[in-house]
Formats: C-alpha cells, structure tokens, sequence
C-alpha cells in the first residue's frame, strides 16, 4: 500500500499552508499541556453526559467516543469543492429517489438494474405512487467522505435514512473553544453553531401545505436505551422542540397528535430517529413497541411530514452507491464533482472474477448493513479469512461489492506516544429545504485511533476531532 | 409539554426529595442509637427507622430483625429495595436523562454527578464516619438538584410540575414520621419518662432538619405538642403539612392559570390545605392525632392520583 497522504505535512517535511497555525502552535506548547486537555476534556465530555451506547456489550452501556484535542483542518478552497460536490450529491439523490416511487425513468433507461430495486429489501412498496411535500425526500443527509491526496475526495457512502453523529461536531467545537481559546484566536474559523437554527428551518420548510403557518416540529426517538439517545436529546433541545416517543403520539382521522399536559396536540413534521422498519407496526414490523400504530397512513394521506421520508434506503444502499456517477450524470446532465472509489459489482461475471482473482488486495462489503461490522479489510486478513470470504462471495455474488484498499488521508493526532498520524474520513451534513441547501461549514471527523487502522467506527475503537473550515 | 415528560420531571423530584429524607432519617437514627441506653429506652430504633421510611413490610419480608447494619444497608445501598438511597439516585437519573431537554445543565449536572459519585461507593462505605460523609453528601446533593431548579429553571410548567413533585414527596415525608412516631407525641402517654422522650422528640426534628427551628419558633424547650404543630400546622416551617399545601395549592393554581382551566386536583389540594389552615394543634390530638395522619396520607396519596389522571397519562 502507498504511504498515505497526510493533510499536515508532505513527504519533503514541509507543513501544508492551512495547518501553519497548528503546526507553530504546537510548537510553543509547553510539554504535557495537551495531554492536561485531554483530561479535562474526558471529564466534561462525561459529566455531560455525552455517551453512547455499543449493543451487545453488558457494563458499556454508557461510553465515551475518544476525543482527540487536535483539529483538522480544511482550506477555504478545498471546502468550497466539498460543498459543491455535496450538493450536487445530495440533489441527485432526491430526483433520483422521487423517480424510483414514481416514473422510473432510470430503470427504463437501464441505468440502474430493476433488481437491485424490486429485490431490495430496504425499497417500501407503501411509497409507489406516494407524494411527499415539496417532493423531498432526503431532508437530513451525512455523506461520508474520504481523502486519498491533495485533491481528490471520494464519497464512501451516502447515509440517507438516519444519519447521526452531529452532536459530536457541534459539542466538540463547543469543547474546543473552551480549551484552546489561544488556538481559535489564531485561527479564522467558519463556526457551526447555526446548525441547530439551519435544522429547524429546514423541517419547517418541509411541513405539510396544509399545516399552520408555525408547523408543530418533533423529534422521534427510540428512547434512553438507543445508541444516539444522547444526541436525540440533545438536538430536540437545541431546536426547542418536543422530543417524543412512539407512545406519546396517537393518530385519530389520519392526523399525528401528541399527548400533552393540555391534551392532544397536532404534529405537522416529525424528524425521526428510526428505522423505517419500526415506525408503524400496522405498515411495517408488526412486533414494534417503539412505533405509532397508523402513522403511515396519515402520512400517506398527506398529514404529517416524515423527515426523512420512508424508502429512503435504496438511494444509500451499497449496491445502488456504484451507479451513483451515472445516477449524476442522468438527472442533472453534469459530471460528478465529488468521486466514488472504484467499485466491483459481483453481481458482474467480469467484475466478480476480477474479484475473486484480488481478493487479497480488496476490500469486500456486504451490499446492506452498515458500519465496520463483518468487514473484511483485505490486505490485513488472514489466509483462512480470505478462503471464507470467497466462499461468501462465490455462493451469493449479487450480496457483495468490492473496493480498493483506499489510503485514506492521515491527520496528526494526540496518542500515547505523542503526536502522530492517524487516518480520518468526514461526515458532513447536508439539509435540504424546500427553498435551499444548508451545509453547515465542516462535519464530524472521526479517526481510526490504533496505528495502521482504516477503521474509524466509533463501535470499534475510532474517535473523533472537530472539524475547522478556514474562513481565509 | 409532553404528558411523559411532566411524569418524569414529577418523579425526579420525588426521587431526589426521597433520597434526602431516607439520609435524614438514618443520621437521626445513627445518633440515637449512639447514646447510653438509659437516654432513648430500649426500643428498637432501627426498626423505627425502617417504618418510617415507608418500607416495613418489604424488609421483615427478608431480615428477621432490624440492626445497624441490615437497615443502613437495605436504605442506602440495597439495589432490591426500590426505595433505597441508590435506587432513588438511580431512578431519578433514569428519569432524568428521560428529560434532558426539559433540565437546566446545572439539573443535570446535579442528578448525573451524583449518579457517578454513588458509584465509587458500592455496596457502602466501612466505617460509620464515611458513613456519616456519604449521608451528609446525599443531602448535600439534593439541595444543589433543588438550587438548581430554583435558580435555573424557566417559570414555566416544568418547573411547576417538579415542584408538586418536590412538595407531594415532603407532605408524605413528614406526615410518615408523624405516624410511626405519634405516640411519643401524646402528652398521656406516660410509659416512657421525659428524658427518654426528650431525645426521641429531637430525633424527630432532626429527621426534618427542624430541631433549631423549633427554637427559633417557639423558644421554649421540646414539648411534644409543640413538636407537632411545627410539623403540622406551622406556616414557617417548610416541611410542615401545611406548608406543604401552601405550596401546592400555589403551583397547581399556576399550572391552572397557564392552561387555562381549573380542576379536581386543584379543588382537592385547597380542601386539603383549608382543613389544616383551620385547625388548632389541642383541636387534633383531642380528635385523635393518629387518626388525623391517617386521614392526610390518604388524602395526598389521593392528590397523587389526581395529578397522574388530570395531567400525567
């Protein structure tokens, strides 16, 4: 594997112009302050109570993700790119989704295979022929973003269900500025505050036509006992809005009421925190407590906007992510600003024996599921992992994609033995109104903490940074 | 707001109020016990401690005798019994978190520091003077989740839904001690000889944290009707019954203007308060003290009930 490209300082030991502050900083650090910060930092972060939770582990109910003190950074001009790209990403997207539940122009076209549709297990027929307000469909997205040089960004997935993880970007800054004021002083950084302002205003946007001119906004979660309860709780805050449970709305004549201590309250846009699967047990799983029994049929009789709306799930499907360039190129006639990694589809004979042949140096995903579970890094298994693996792929190949191991972009990072590299990726997060875009400058950094590791999962092992758009 | 949410702050604060009045209760009886026998008698305190935390039936269910060590145990760090000092910790952080956007950070703060602090105690500390430190910090703890409320909370239905939670816990509180301890209360009651009395009256007030009050109040030394009139009837003392529905009435007469309606829970909390506001402390013990605390425990089970069906559910 090539030596990955760092964003502080390039293989001549010269230090990249945007990270020059950090970097002389650093410098007039005196020893062990960083390691004091860190510290510090763990005990706000705990007494705060900004936890998650890692299913299947019995005393972890509650962890901290590690949080690294040292910043990335990103140029005015290489954001600008980004933002772009995200856009440009982020609206197909949406035509794209709104054609699959309507016209199917691209299945006719033969662009994307009608399998990969009609056999997916995450397409709801429940939305063929449905309207959605505004015909959007993806109001919240996290695109994941990786960097592999000094120009080139890929996309390694499109999160379009229920991306989380943005609590940490504004709760980190917020941390930031309280440790390191010095820094910021010597920085001119975009902030991201207005995060929580440019949320609201997206989902009132999107509220039902027939709503009142001030939409009633909740945020559905599945409760204290769900991995990102801390973030529900904390974004319903920052937002002013209620924060509800399944049992705390009924549905009576097709429209979403809440209890409240003055009795029922209409509901015009809920932000829900679930999977689709478990929204309403009389259209969906049946056995789900976390649910409103009813909910989608108000919200196909147009009464409710759900944010972000049911069936998403074919838009950020491993499967469907290879044909993103070509998805780009059919509904908005242009190039895509922002790359995909190269892609083996399995489910191609030539591309499935290109596969099999490389299995050592390739990265194999499972089309659906999500997160670092179960993957195999190809370059780092062993002989007998692999020999499974071919197995796997061999038996299903339509169940399997194929990357390159990607070098992914390093950043210098506080670890025991000082300050290091280590590899990162990016989570922005991009909202779509019904009048415009907002990108808040930036995103969640997360960062494979263990030397050598790719993976930046916060399940396993990976922290996170906070995120610095410069402003010059 | 959310029907949930107005439960959970409601119970929070019965919780946090709860845990502080469980810490009182063992710090009384702590040092009653410490002192020769000659001065408290020979019944069982701990026994006394246990009924008067409400949970009598739920520990001879498991001990067959009350000592220092089974009920300091089973009321501070038990994690079967559901009203245990930890156990309200744990409660009150569960329904806290619950709650996080209708809590000031310094609520949370409170409640979620304590959490975490009561984890480096485990199953209790080894000696009865860090046992002395854990029950002054419970305390302590309660009153900073309660300056808290007081200092940061908006005025608004949360705050005032907590509050009822507060007020509610600290009637059943009081009105609790009184029971099992009326009869020391009764001026005919001549079995035990003043001195012993003496030191149990204070317990009482201390169990309150009433006992300098009491003189500030009546300057005169304990005299058990005095005793319960403080906790009774006597409008400066804010743990009192009455003060208790002073304060109630108040708070669901705000929550009634804000939405706009009165109702059965605010008729039956003035009942309540106007009945104590018109009695006399020689007019209860001539009809029967006991009698009388019976009758209140009921009556703010019932305001219990009423606040749950008029607003919670």
């Amino acid at each position: 594997m090539s030596v990955a490209f760092d964003e502080m300082t390039l293989p001549d030991g010269s230090v990249r112009p945007a990270y020059s502050g950090l970097k002389e900083w650093l410098g007039s650090l005196p020893p062990d302050i960083l390691d004091l910060r860190r510290r510090e930092a763990e005990v706000i972060f705990r007494r705060t109570g900004i936890t998650f939770a890692v299913y299947g582990e019995a005393d972890a109910a509650e962890r901290l993700i590690p949080f690294d003190v040292l910043p990335r950074i990103i140029s005015k001009m290489e954001w600008e790119t980004l933002r772009r790209g995200l856009e440009q990403r982020v609206r197909t997207i949406n035509a794209y989704i709104k054609d699959i539940y309507g016209r199917r122009d691209i299945l006719r076209a033969g662009i994307v295979p009608e399998d990969l549709i009609f056999q997916n297990p995450v397409f709801r027929p429940e939305m063929n022929g449905q309207k959605v307000p505004h015909d959007i469909y993806v109001h919240v997205a996290g695109i994941d973003v990786v960097r592999v040089d000094a120009d080139t960004f890929y996309v390694l997935e499109d999160n379009a269900r229920t991306p989380s993880g943005v609590s940490y970007m504004l709760e980190n800054r917020e941390i930031m500025m309280r440790l390191f004021p010095e820094l910021f002083s010597r920085h001119r950084v975009a902030p991201v505050e207005h995060y929580a302002d440019e949320l609201l205003a997206t989902l009132k946007s999107v509220a039902p036509l027939t709503s009142s001119a001030d939409p009633v906004v909740v945020l559905l979660s599945p409760g204290i006992y769900n991995s990102a309860y801390y973030e529900h709780s904390f974004l319903a805050d920052k937002l002013g809005i209620e924060l509800v449970e399944g049992r705390d709305l009924l549905i009576k004549g097709e429209v979403v009421y809440m209890r409240t201590t003055e009795g029922l309250k209409r509901v015009d846009v809920i932000y829900r925190r679930i999977d689709d699967d478990f929204l309403d047990p009389l259209a969906f799983r049946p056995d789900s407590a976390l649910g409103v029994p009813g909910l989608m049929a108000a919200y196909q009789a147009g009464n409710v906007t759900l944010s972000n709306a049911v069936g998403t799930g074919i838009a950020d499907d491993k499967a469907v992510y290879s044909y993103m360039p070509e998805i780009t190129k059919f509904y908005l006639g242009e190039e895509p600003i922002l790359k995909n990694v190269p892609t083996w589809r399995c489910r191609e004979p030539e591309h499935l024996k290109y596969v099999l042949d490389h299995l050592d140096e390739l990265v194999v995903k499972e089309v659906h599921g999500s997160g670092g579970y179960g993957m195999p890094i190809g370059p780092r298994a062993d002989k007998a992992t692999i020999a499974t693996f071919r197995a796997k792929v061999k038996s299903n190949p339509r169940n399997f994609i194929a990357q390159p191991t990607l070098a992914l972009s390093t950043c210098p990072t506080c670890v025991d033995e000082g300050i290091a590299p280590r590899h990162v990726d990016l989570r922005p997060f991009v909202l779509t109104g019904s009048d415009k875009i907002r990108i808040v400058p930036g995103g969640l950094t997360r960062v494979a903490l263990q030397k050598g590791s790719l993976v930046v999962n916060s399940s396993q092992g990976g922290g996170t940074k906070d995120t610095w758009v410069l402003d010059t | 707001m959310l029907s949930r949410t107005a439960d959970n702050l409601y119970w929070l604060a019965r919780y946090v109020e709860r845990a502080e009045y469980l810490a009182r209760i063992l710090e009384a009886t702590q040092r009653l016990t410490a002192l020769p026998l000659a001065y408290v008698g020979t019944s069982n305190e701990w026994a006394s401690a246990v009924a008067t935390a409400g949970c009598a039936s739920a520990f001879f269910a498991r001990f067959d005798e009350a000592n220092e060590e089974n009920v300091t145990h089973f009321l501070a760090f038990s994690a079967d019994n559901p009203s245990s000092i930890r156990s309200c910790f744990e409660s009150a952080r569960t329904n806290a978190r619950a709650v996080r956007t209708a809590l000031t950070v310094e609520m949370w703060d409170a409640i979620n520091g304590a959490w975490l602090e009561l984890k480096r105690y485990g199953n209790g500390p080894a000696s009865r003077e860090e046992m002395m430190r854990f029950l002054r910090w419970v305390q302590e703890t309660s009153m900073l989740f309660d300056g808290s409320a007081y200092r940061t909370m908006l005025r608004n239905d949360a705050y005032w839904f907590s509050r009822l939670g507060v007020f509610v816990e600290r009637a059943d509180n009081t009105a609790r001690i009184l029971d099992v301890k009326f009869h020391l209360l009764l001026p005919e009651e001549e079995h035990v000889g003043g001195p012993l009395d003496y030191f149990q009256w204070s317990a009482i007030l201390r169990s309150v944290s009433a006992l300098t009050a009491y003189h500030w109040v009546y300057r005169d030394s304990l005299k058990p009707w005095l005793v319960a009139d403080l906790l009774i009837l006597n409008k400066q003392m804010p743990r009192s019954l009455s003060s208790c529905y002073s304060n109630l009435v108040s708070f669901l007469d705000d929550i009634a203007s804000a939405y706009g309606r009165q109702g059965p829970t605010q008729r039956h909390a003035r009942n309540v308060h106007t009945r104590l506001e018109n009695s006399k402390i020689d007019g209860l013990f001539q009809s029967g003290l006991h009698e009388f605390i019976t009758g209140f425990l009921a009556d703010n089970n019932h305001l219990n009930t009423m606040v749950n069906e008029q607003y919670l559910n």
